[in-house]
């Protein structure tokens, strides 16, 4: 993916650049407002991930709604050191696709990247059916099969299978799951996600000896066909 | 005035003008020159209105006596009306009767005045005259009568027989009834005034007293000697009141305070300990570490113990934030149930790993007037602990009832509900002291010292539950702990999903359902 990188902090800008590129991406990188809004109108990008407060006048709010008031759909990642619930509400309806927040673990940021760059490509066509190796997931019966077989599963881990087949072959992070299955916005303390990971694999993946659920050390979860 | 009333000891310049600037002294100024010129018009009534009787009464006396001269000189004529007036001056104890009776041509023929006043000239008005008499000058009232035709003259067609009748009374008597009455009312006035006066300047003397106290105690708190506090009279007055209301805030500024300080303690404590742990994993790493391997692990861990730093920071900043009462703007009407059923959802599952079951006991509909995304941290949070200190093999009960009367201290809105929100477990509970401190801030009680978790937990969940105005209690089971959360519902909300709380017979308010692992009848709404 082509990624422009508007952050100030050269410490976070140059590690966030040197991740993407060993991710396998193209960066384009910027220290300011005004600088990040001539790339974002002039130069053709698959993902911008923004610094919410910039030197230079424009700061990112300013900047994403600007370039969405151009009718400009790039997918933006606001990346902030502003937590509260507010600032995030506030930067997703200025246009933001998605809000992490400083401090970060780069395989978050990463996996959020991979996330929003994939949904650019694949949200046009509404799917009813996600077919994974043997894995199939009816959308509109809500069942699931896997070699012919069905598989009985609770409405949440029906939808938790969902997200991470609709994620195939990407790091879904425990915090994405939280948010994405159970609409939770906050830090549940202990391993929940975990458990219901492991549930769903005792159902999925342990009668049928190849697994399709694996865990990223330090990362998060992907499903993916060997 | 001699005392300016200074509230504060400094700078006596211009003391008159300082004077006027003591609420008090104006208060109680006003007062009393409100109270004198209202005395003074009320004095003023009676004066007016007792001379004005006193002149009436003169007039209607003099009119009564001419006419009844009249109809005697009707009767019999001049000597008639002769004898008439000697009688009466003969009766007339006060002396102050004024008769005379005149002929067309101005001669005496009776009465008591040797001649006719000059000044006398009509018949239709009062006339006030100095007069002697006794030696005394006095002033006296009179009227001039034209006497009517008698029989004779009648008969002659004369309707005016020409013959003229002065009648008037002395007015000395009444003039020093008249000063005496001026006199007593203006010494009244006076007394009035000085009794207003020294009223107002003893309302000025108590509420500078009151003012002093409050002034006083409020300095001393400002210069910071925050155990001062407002003395109590004890009968509950509005003085009492204000000073109750002033403790209150001391007392609530004095709690602000130590938990901040408490705060204070805590962060350099608790976050300089992983912060510690992590420098000095860093550190060895970078001494130590043989290879590669090493070194990323040293650093990992480091990484990991910053991060709990940043989730302490997160959660303290999260609780200053909700105690501030920000959120309350995010506040909506939404139905609590499908919601802990949620909560109890994503921890049913970590409770079974742990050999836990998870049984739920929930109204059908539980109308809530809250914050949605707070509510379910604070359950989240609760079942967390609940889980986490209990042993194998035993059970985690979250029971969510709503009841229509107001519970301890709890006010409810008029028409409101409490909403009761419980969660028990069969774990290692708390000792009473523990209890009285668990939600405070990084306390974390002997017992759990070994399990991992920052002390925040319940200090937020207490947090959450002001936001909302309930409170939140703990109690001991045997084995384990209670707690038990006391949210007010707004009436607004029952009303929104046609909940009457005072209505006995609602209908499937109370059916209660369980649930415990995969099985479960609600799992529609999961």
């Amino acid at each position: 993916m082509h990624i422009l990188v508007v952050e100030d902090d050269p410490t976070v800008r140059n590690f966030v650049a040197k991740g993407l590129r060993e991710a396998g991406h193209l960066t384009e990188l910027t220290d300011n407002g005004k600088d990040g809004l001539f790339l974002a109108v002039s130069e053709k990008f698959d993902l911008i991930i923004l610094d919410r407060m910039l030197p230079g006048g424009i700061d990112g709010l300013r900047l994403l709604e600007t370039i969405r008031a151009q009718n400009n759909t790039t997918p933006v990642l606001l990346l902030s050191a502003l937590a509260d619930v507010d600032d995030r509400v506030q930067g997703l309806k200025a246009g933001g696709d998605d809000y992490v927040t400083k401090p970060f673990a780069f395989s978050e940021l990463l996996a959020r990247v991979e996330a929003l760059g994939r949904r650019g490509r694949t949200e046009q066509v509404p799917q009813t059916k996600l077919v994974v190796a043997d894995l199939e997931i009816d959308l509109l019966s809500r069942t699931v099969r896997r070699a012919g077989q069905k598989i009985d599963l609770q409405p949440r881990e029906f939808r938790l299978l969902e997200y991470l087949t609709r994620h195939t072959g990407q790091v879904v992070t425990r915090t994405m799951l939280l948010e994405g299955v159970w609409d939770y916005h906050f830090d549940p303390q202990t391993n929940v996600i975990d458990v219901h990971v492991s549930r769903l694999r005792q159902k999925v993946d342990k009668p049928f000896g190849t697994p399709l659920i694996h865990t990223i050390r330090n990362a998060g979860y992907m499903l993916r066909a060997e | 005035m001699k005392d300016p009333a200074p509230l504060h000891d400094t700078a006596p310049r211009r003391p008159r003008l300082r004077a006027f600037r003591s609420a008090s002294l104006r208060f109680s100024l006003a007062y009393g020159v409100l109270f004198a010129l209202s005395s003074i018009l009320f004095m003023s009534f009676i004066w007016w209105g007792t001379i004005g009787f006193l002149e009436r009464q003169v007039e209607t006396a003099i009119n009564a006596d001419a006419r009844a001269l009249a109809e005697r000189w009707v009767m019999g004529g001049v000597p008639t009306l002769a004898l008439t007036i000697e009688d009466r001056l003969e009766q007339n104890l006060d002396d102050d009767a004024i008769y005379m009776v005149i002929d067309p041509e101005g001669n005496y023929l009776a009465g008591n005045v040797s001649s006719w006043p000059a000044k006398v000239e009509y018949t239709d008005r009062w006339y006030s005259l100095p007069d002697t008499r006794a030696g005394l000058r006095g002033l006296a009232e009179l009227h001039a009568y034209r006497l009517p035709g008698t029989a004779q003259t009648h008969t002659a067609g004369q309707l005016d027989s020409g013959y003229k009748l002065l009648v008037g009374r002395d007015m000395r008597a009444r003039s020093i009834l008249r000063r005496l009455l001026t006199d007593s009312l203006l010494w009244a006035w006076v007394m009035v005034t000085l009794l207003a006066v020294s009223g107002a300047m003893l309302v000025h003397r108590i509420f500078r007293r009151m003012v002093k106290t409050v002034a006083r105690t409020t300095s001393a708190i400002a210069h910071g000697d925050l155990n001062r506090r407002m003395p109590l009279v004890g009968n509950g007055d509005e003085m009492d009141q204000v000073a109750e209301a002033i403790n209150e805030m001391l007392d609530r500024i004095v709690r602000l305070m130590d938990g901040v300080r408490e705060v204070s303690n805590s962060i350099a404590h608790d976050l300089r300990t992983p912060i510690t742990r992590a420098r000095t994993q860093l550190e060895d790493a970078a001494l130590h570490a043989r290879d590669a391997d090493e070194l990323r692990a040293a650093i990992e861990r480091a990484v990991g113990n910053l991060d709990n730093i940043t989730a302490v920071f997160e959660a303290l900043l999260r609780i200053a934030q909700i105690e501030t009462g920000a959120r309350r703007s995010a506040f909506a009407t939404f139905d609590l149930r499908p919601v802990l059923f949620d909560i109890a959802d994503l921890y049913e599952a970590v409770a079974e790993t742990h050999g836990i079951g998870l049984e739920l006991d929930m109204d059908d509909v539980l109308p809530f007037y809250g914050d949605r995304s707070l509510i379910q941290q604070a359950v989240a949070n609760l079942l967390d602990n609940a889980i986490k200190f209990s042993p194998e093999h035993s059970t985690v009960r979250l029971s969510a009832h709503i009841a229509p009367v107001a519970t301890g201290r709890l006010v409810t809105p008029a028409g409101g509900a409490i909403l009761k929100v419980e969660i028990r477990d069969e774990g290692i509970g708390m000792s009473d002291e523990d209890m009285e401190r668990a939600t405070e801030r990084f306390f974390r009680a002997e017992k759990a010292r070994n399990t991992p978790g920052s002390g925040l937990g319940l200090a937020m969940v207490r947090a959450i539950v002001h936001l909302h105005g309930g409170e939140i209690q703990l109690s001991r089971q045997q084995p384990g702990l209670v707690v038990r959360l006391l949210l007010p519902v707004a009436s607004s909300a029952l009303a929104e999903y046609g909940y009457d709380p005072f209505d006995d017979d609602m209908p499937d308010m109370t059916r209660t359902s369980h649930f415990s692992h995969q099985h479960d009848t609600n799992s529609d709404v999961l």
